[in-house]
């Protein structure tokens, strides 16, 4: 992306002052220390270290968890795409509603879904306790392993490639098909050599936010028992004293994300695909289903009521239970409250630590403003498991007193999240021309002044949606949480954790549903920023 | 009379509460270039997709060759055999540029045609190129290229100009109309520039509100315009009131032969600019009011004693200076008259 906001600025580099580009380097350089200090920790393992590798076992946590990866990557397209063209481009019956219903299961965090199901299909869960009663039924089939841990995970990760597939579809020109079928192809030929290559990099993105979501994973994973590297990599650090296994697996699963993200980038190639010229394309036409609209409208159906309907309404029917058993509700306001006060606390400094990265990356352009920008992204490429090891390695051996404190867990938050704030003042900034800031030079304001009074109040309400995002994304965090959080400190996410992992799903249904509530609004958000893609005409 | 190539019997298509093309009816022959002129939203881009296939007629038939390809029957666009260049080119951008101009044509043969094709537009060595690294020109011969390769009995080109520069534009047009014309194909342009119309067509029909208006050689057109709006939209025009008698109109700027076969009454006259001459003359009845120096020509409007105002247009070697009063001295030419 080149801001081009930006490109009509003196091309000499001018000096940022020191005091911003201080402010950055420090923020960027804590948010590298727990990458930093793993391979530092796995170094210092030596041949400890490479004894873990050796073992065989290593062998078939990489191949369970490549393995799940592919399977839910492929599952999230087969469900996503295909939604994604009969909202955008066919007369399947309510496509309005679909198209919006379809991206909801966002607000299902992995360990929701992960409970929910255990709670339908699982042993003790709902389907069991139906059949039970008339069928003598004691069995079902078993839901824990690798089928739980897909469905769990296709359910929270297949709207975002939905999401951007369906921008994709409505922002093709439908021309290119058009003359495709006037060059003498078929419907079906013109979608197989023209449609599909040219709505590739949207789709391997959309891919890739699964792939990523999915190695980073542990709630799923943990809850239904399959043995990826994230769990192995809390199982290892639970239970043996020794922690440099735990190190060679969290760096080995960072190793596997980067290669994702190098795939990703390699497979991209160099075309770009863009409209040629923007505007005005004619609105593409819808294709007529005919017979088939009803089997189409069965699959939006079933795809929409399996990911979205059904988990609420087992956790609607686990919470009552929960009322008639009398559970005790009021047990979930303190996590509540836990969870609210540290992701207020973490997406205030998060963007706070991340707007001198943005306004240096921004208004100073320069190699080393860019590369520092890109340096903070790279915890996008660890997984919050391994963002927590790593601090209790070095709280443990450095920093004794912050050790089982709330500060170090925020600290592993804004780590975590420190993307999702830099991306969100980097838009917020852009946003604003920097003439303006200059137009008020001119009236006599000085660069402080000018800034304060100008800058300030137009980007706020950027910063207020970067602050909503890294909030919501930290009510949800869970494996982090589970390993930083201070004895005693419970949190919405470890809440449903702990009362899914001893099946006591109707002391979790209430967490759960307070999670999908709050993340409702954070849907909101993610549709809202890719707004003009998303409500594009059509 | 050469064959029939395209044939539009009252061809009709409704867009909600919208006729786009109201009973439209068109024939080109083979070999023949006709442009198809309108104001924009007249229903002149619809027509050409009702052509290839894109939309459907909700009346009428389309024949292409001796074959109904809507009406009753229908074949889908891409058994038409008819070449379309998209006003954005619509270059599949994942593929190079010979393989977006051999995507048509079948395996056996196609790398020959390919070369041919981008022969004939002149980019022989851009065929490993991607469609985002040439520019709009070149895009535009790409487009033409591909469309050309499969050698379809008919091209459509829509709009294909309106993203050049206007600086290039004329030598564009030149050049992409004398490639149509060595391959001999059928060509229907859709365009609503009238100079363009005028410079490349064979025939141009004009359309408005979704029905073709008049269809002609672009002088019939110019100089016969069978309504006021049509005389107007083609070129600068005074209608004058006027009076038939004896094969000829008298009008307040003189006397012109009127066409035959025209009932005698009064009636309104079309003469064009270039048809009225000035004379300075102190004791002439007009006086020029507004001058627009144009560079091989000089645009005046004059008033004359009783208030109506004309234009004329005439080369700027004989200027007039604004405010002189003048003469009209009427051409002896060809006007046309709206009852």
């Amino acid at each position: 992306m080149s801001p081009s906001s930006t490109k009509h600025r003196s091309e000499r580099a001018r000096r940022p002052p020191f005091l911003l580009a201080g402010a950055a380097v420090v923020a960027v350089a804590l948010v590298c220390l727990p990458l930093a200090y793993l391979v530092v920790r796995v170094v210092e393992g030596g041949s400890d270290a490479w004894g873990v590798l050796g073992r065989a076992r290593i062998l078939d946590l990489v191949g369970n968890t490549v393995l799940l990866v592919v399977l839910v990557t492929g599952a999230a397209l087969v469900l996503g795409v295909p939604l994604a063209w009969l909202v955008a481009r066919t007369d399947v019956p309510g496509r309005r509603f679909w198209g919006v219903a379809a991206a909801l299961p966002l607000v299902i965090p992995s360990y929701v879904a992960a409970l929910a199901l255990l709670a339908a299909f699982g042993p003790r869960g709902f389907l069991q306790q139906v059949l039970e009663g008339p069928f003598g039924v004691e069995r079902v089939p078993e839901i824990y392993g690798l089928p739980g841990a897909v469905l769990a995970l296709t359910i929270s990760t297949y709207p975002y490639v939905y999401l951007l597939a369906v921008a994709a579809f409505r922002d093709l020109d439908p021309a290119l098909e058009e003359a495709s079928r006037s060059l003498g192809r078929s419907r079906a030929e013109t979608f197989r050599r023209v449609t599909l290559p040219v709505l590739r990099p949207s789709l391997g993105a959309g891919a890739l936010l699964v792939a990523l979501y999915t190695l980073s994973d542990f709630g799923a994973v943990s809850l239904m028992r399959y043995s990826s590297l994230t769990r192995a990599i809390f199982v290892q650090y639970r239970s043996l004293f020794d922690r440099t296994p735990a190190a060679v697996l969290s760096l080995v699963l960072v190793i596997l994300t980067a290669v994702v993200l190098l795939l990703e980038h390699r497979a991209r190639g160099r075309v770009r695909y863009h409209r040629q010229s923007p505007g005005a394309a004619r609105t593409p036409q819808r294709v007529r289903l005919g017979a088939w609209r009803w089997p189409a409208l069965g699959f939006c159906a079933g795809v929409v009521g399996f990911a979205l309907a059904l988990p609420l309404a087992v956790i609607g029917y686990w919470l009552e239970r929960a009322v008639s058993l009398g559970r005790d509700l009021d047990d979930a306001w303190w996590p509540a409250l836990n969870s609210v006060l540290a992701s207020g606390v973490t997406a205030g400094i998060a963007v706070l630590a991340a707007l001198p990265v943005a306004l240096l990356a921004v208004r100073y352009p320069s190699g080393w403003s860019r590369a520092l920008e890109r340096l903070s992204y790279s915890s996008n490429a660890l997984p919050g498991i391994v963002i927590a090891l790593s601090l209790v390695f070095f709280g443990a051996n450095y920093a004794g007193f912050a050790y089982q404190t709330l500060g170090l867990l925020v600290f592993a938050y804004v780590v975590r999240f420190f993307p999702q704030a830099v991306a969100g003042s980097h838009s917020a900034l852009l946003a604003v021309d920097p003439r303006l800031e200059e137009a008020a030079r001119g009236l006599g304001k000085s660069p402080r002044r000018a800034f304060l009074s100008v800058t300030a109040p137009l980007v706020a309400p950027g910063l207020l949606a970067g602050a909503a995002l890294v909030f919501l994304s930290t009510m949800k965090e869970l494996p982090a949480t589970l390993v930083l959080a201070p004895i005693g400190f419970e949190t919405l996410a470890t809440e449903v954790w702990t009362a899914t992992t001893v099946a006591a799903y109707s002391r979790a249904a209430l967490p759960a549903l307070l999670l999908v509530l709050f993340s409702a609004p954070f849907v909101y958000l993610l549709t809202l920023r890719r707004g003009p893609e998303v409500d594009a005409p059509g | 009379m050469t064959p029939t190539m395209i044939r539009l019997e009252g061809v009709s298509k409704r867009f909600g509460a919208v006729r786009a093309v109201d009973e439209a009816s068109l024939e080109l022959g083979k070999g023949e270039f006709l442009a198809l002129l309108g104001p924009s939203g007249c229903g002149k881009t619809t027509l050409l997709r009702l052509l290839a296939g894109f939309e459907a007629p909700d009346e009428g038939l389309v024949w292409i060759g001796d074959q109904i390809v809507a009406g009753g029957v229908w074949v889908p666009p891409e058994r038409r055999h008819v070449g379309m260049v998209f006003q954005d080119y619509a270059l599949f951008p994942h593929l190079t540029v010979s393989r977006n101009v051999g995507y048509g044509l079948p395996r056996g043969g196609r790398a020959a045609r390919v070369r041919e094709a981008l022969g004939l537009v002149g980019l022989s060595a851009l065929g490993d190129r991607y469609p985002d690294e040439l520019s709009g020109g070149q895009q535009q011969r790409v487009a033409l290229a591909r469309a050309l390769a499969p050698e379809p009995a008919v091209v459509l080109l829509d709009e294909p100009w309106s993203n050049i520069d206007p600086v290039l534009r004329s030598s564009m047009r030149e050049e992409l109309a004398s490639i149509l014309r060595a391959t001999g194909v059928t060509v229907l342009l859709v365009t609503h520039e009238q100079e363009e119309a005028f410079s490349l067509a064979d025939r141009v029909a004009l359309m408005r509100d979704g029905a073709i208006v008049q269809a002609g050689t672009p002088e019939e057109i110019y100089y016969g315009p069978a309504t006021r709006w049509a005389a107007e939209f083609v070129g600068a025009a005074n209608v004058l009131p006027g009076r038939l008698a004896d094969g000829l109109v008298e009008t307040l700027v003189g006397r012109f032969p009127a066409p035959n076969g025209d009932a005698p009454g009064d009636v309104d006259v079309l003469v064009r600019p270039e048809l009225l001459e000035l004379a300075v003359d102190p004791a002439g009845d007009g006086e020029v009011v507004c001058r627009e120096f144009r560079g091989h020509d000089v645009f005046y409007r004059v008033l004359l004693a009783d208030g109506t105002t004309v234009c004329s247009q005439r080369p700027s070697n004989e200027s007039i200076p604004l405010g002189a009063r003048v003469t009209l001295r009427p051409h002896a030419g060809r006007v046309a008259l709206f009852h």
